[in-house]
């Protein structure tokens, strides 16, 4: 009984979310490999979106190809998100095209001991404070972006809480 | 013999001055380091993190259930659009179908917190030009939305109502006829305020042709919502990819010319008359029926990820969900609008006057909150 609880926890012989492109993610599917022949893309797919996973040094020639190539015309950063899986870090893109209207994903891992990518500041300009964010909480280091201080933590602050080894803060009564 | 003084260089010194972050019109608790030349911003170095509380990592170690009041608290003015976007995260990974009531209140709710959260930026907007009286018009006019709200959530703000796969509980009787009056006088408050503000001279020589940004470098900054549809581009999530039952509404996306803050404002103006006719056209269809889809107490979305965009008055949210298949989520990412319109302020505040500072920000309408989680 306690065991398959503490594989549920751990995510064994649970369900995966079912997958469900639409058109639009269908067709970017199909010509995504094309573009993208000389990285080697992985191909996936998360609900809705079209997942393409690269290696880490590649991210910002990836980036740039699917910003100016235009079938793809990916102009818009969503979001940057790094997630900590314990002995790597994966880094995702999620990019939008405000001319074609599809989305999809970028991912690249990283090892959380020398967690290191080229900057996309140069691709989209907003990439800025996300890369700054990822540096502060998880000690990713975005190699050429311009300027690298902490954002949201103070100077001097020791470690990565944005990292799952981190502790939460232990409340205490008064 | 004295010397001609003209021919010698003038000696310029930069000034640096720190300007926040316990300023009145830095909308909370920003900063940002300006270097001056006269009266000429040279340089701009912005200071965030004030407000920094880790949301993202709390939400690692909450429920899914609990993590909607988390929501409440990054965007303190648009809370049910922020447990919206949350929400449907979840009903995306766990392919929920919404009752259709619950999405009509859903709208309806999203939609006056858009017109409070766009009348708090009106009066602001006024307090950060120089003029005292809008804010007061525009308090009146959100707290008529905000007791609406206490009356369906129980809370004037933090309302965790929106919950996954509904809402919390159903509309309080006299709903309707409490909408009755409340619509005229959001209405006549509107064009009120319109008047009051939008065309005066002095208002106009504030903001026009002041922080200009053309669309295409809006787009490459990440900027969204009013923000960066002022500088002309049509982009609403609303529409683009229709979420909730906004596919069955007709309203328009005012969008701007110049890119502008007067553009900034006045298309926040021209969104709450849209919001107005959204909110009467729902009102109108509201169906009967069940208002939440019946779910486990605990939540255990299956193994997987989820990206959920939705349309914050102040542009764009994002929430990136990543779920193990436990009770609790592996990760979540918020992509705050307030946070991607802000990294655009270095570009806004070049070579402008010191005094226009505060008038680009405030035309960003940021909300800290949100800003730092």
């Amino acid at each position: 009984m306690v065991r398959t609880v503490v594989e549920r926890r751990r995510g064994h012989g649970v369900p995966q979310a079912a997958v469900a492109l639409d058109d639009k993610g269908r067709a970017l599917e199909a010509m995504l490999p094309e573009i993208l022949k000389e990285f080697q893309p992985d191909m996936g797919a998360a609900v809705d979106l079209v997942v393409v996973t690269v290696k880490p040094r590649d991210v910002a020639s990836v980036c740039r190809v699917a910003k100016e190539s235009p079938q793809l015309a990916f102009d818009f950063l969503l979001c940057l998100s790094v997630v900590d899986y314990g002995e790597r870090l994966q880094v995702v893109y999620h990019l939008y095209s405000t001319t074609r209207k599809h989305k999809m994903v970028v991912k690249a891992d990283v090892l959380t001991e020398e967690a290191r990518v080229p900057s996309v500041t140069p691709v989209w300009p907003g990439a800025d404070w996300f890369e700054r964010e990822g540096h502060d909480l998880y000690g990713v280091v975005f190699e050429g972006h311009p300027n690298m201080s902490p954002l949201l933590l103070y100077e001097g602050f020791e470690g990565f809480p944005g990292r799952r080894s981190y502790p939460f803060n232990e409340y205490t009564e008064w | 013999m004295v010397e001609s003084r003209s021919e010698a260089p003038l000696d310029m010194v930069q000034m640096m001055v720190n300007m926040g972050p316990q300023h009145p019109s830095t909308h909370g608790v920003f900063r940002m380091v300006l270097g001056i030349d006269g009266e000429r911003v040279v340089s701009v170095d912005p200071h965030i993190g004030y407000l920094h509380r880790g949301s993202e990592k709390l939400c690692e170690g909450e429920l899914y259930t609990q993590i909607v009041t988390l929501f409440d608290r990054m965007d303190y003015l648009s809370n049910f659009n922020n447990e919206l976007a949350f929400c449907m995260a979840v009903e995306k990974l766990m392919a929920l179908q919404v009752p259709e009531r619950a999405e009509y209140i859903r709208v309806i709710m999203c939609e006056l917190n858009r017109i409070a959260s766009h009348l708090m930026f009106f009066g602001t907007m006024g307090l950060d030009t120089g003029a005292i009286t809008p804010v007061l018009y525009a308090f009146r006019d959100r707290e008529r939305v905000q007791s609406l709200f206490e009356a369906v959530s129980g809370a004037r703000m933090m309302h965790n109502y929106i919950r996954v796969g509904g809402v919390k509980e159903d509309l309080p009787e006299d709903f309707r006829q409490r909408m009755a009056k409340l619509m005229p006088q959001l209405k006549q408050g509107i064009e009120e305020g319109d008047r009051l503000l939008s065309f005066s001279e002095i208002f106009l020589a504030r903001n026009k042709g002041i922080g200009v940004i053309d669309g295409k470098t809006a787009i490459s900054y990440g900027m969204s919502g009013p923000a960066l549809r002022a500088s002309g581009v049509p982009m609403d999530v609303r529409k683009d990819e229709p979420y909730s039952v906004y596919n069955r509404f007709d309203f328009g996306i005012p969008i701007g010319e110049k890119g502008d803050c007067w553009d900034r404002y006045y298309v926040r103006i021209e969104e709450m008359r849209q919001s107005l006719r959204i909110v009467e056209q729902a009102m109108a269809q509201m169906p009967d029926g069940p208002i939440s889809t019946p779910v486990r107490g605990v939540l255990r979305p299956p193994r997987g990820e989820a990206y959920a965009r939705a349309e914050n008055p102040r542009g764009e949210i994002g929430v990136y969900l990543v779920s193990d298949g436990s009770d609790k989520p592996y990760r979540v990412k918020v992509r705050p609008p307030s946070f991607c319109n802000l990294v655009a302020l270095k570009y806004l505040l070049r070579d402008c006057y010191v005094a226009d500072c505060v008038v680009i920000l405030g035309s960003l309408d940021v909300v800290l909150g949100e800003v730092d989680r």
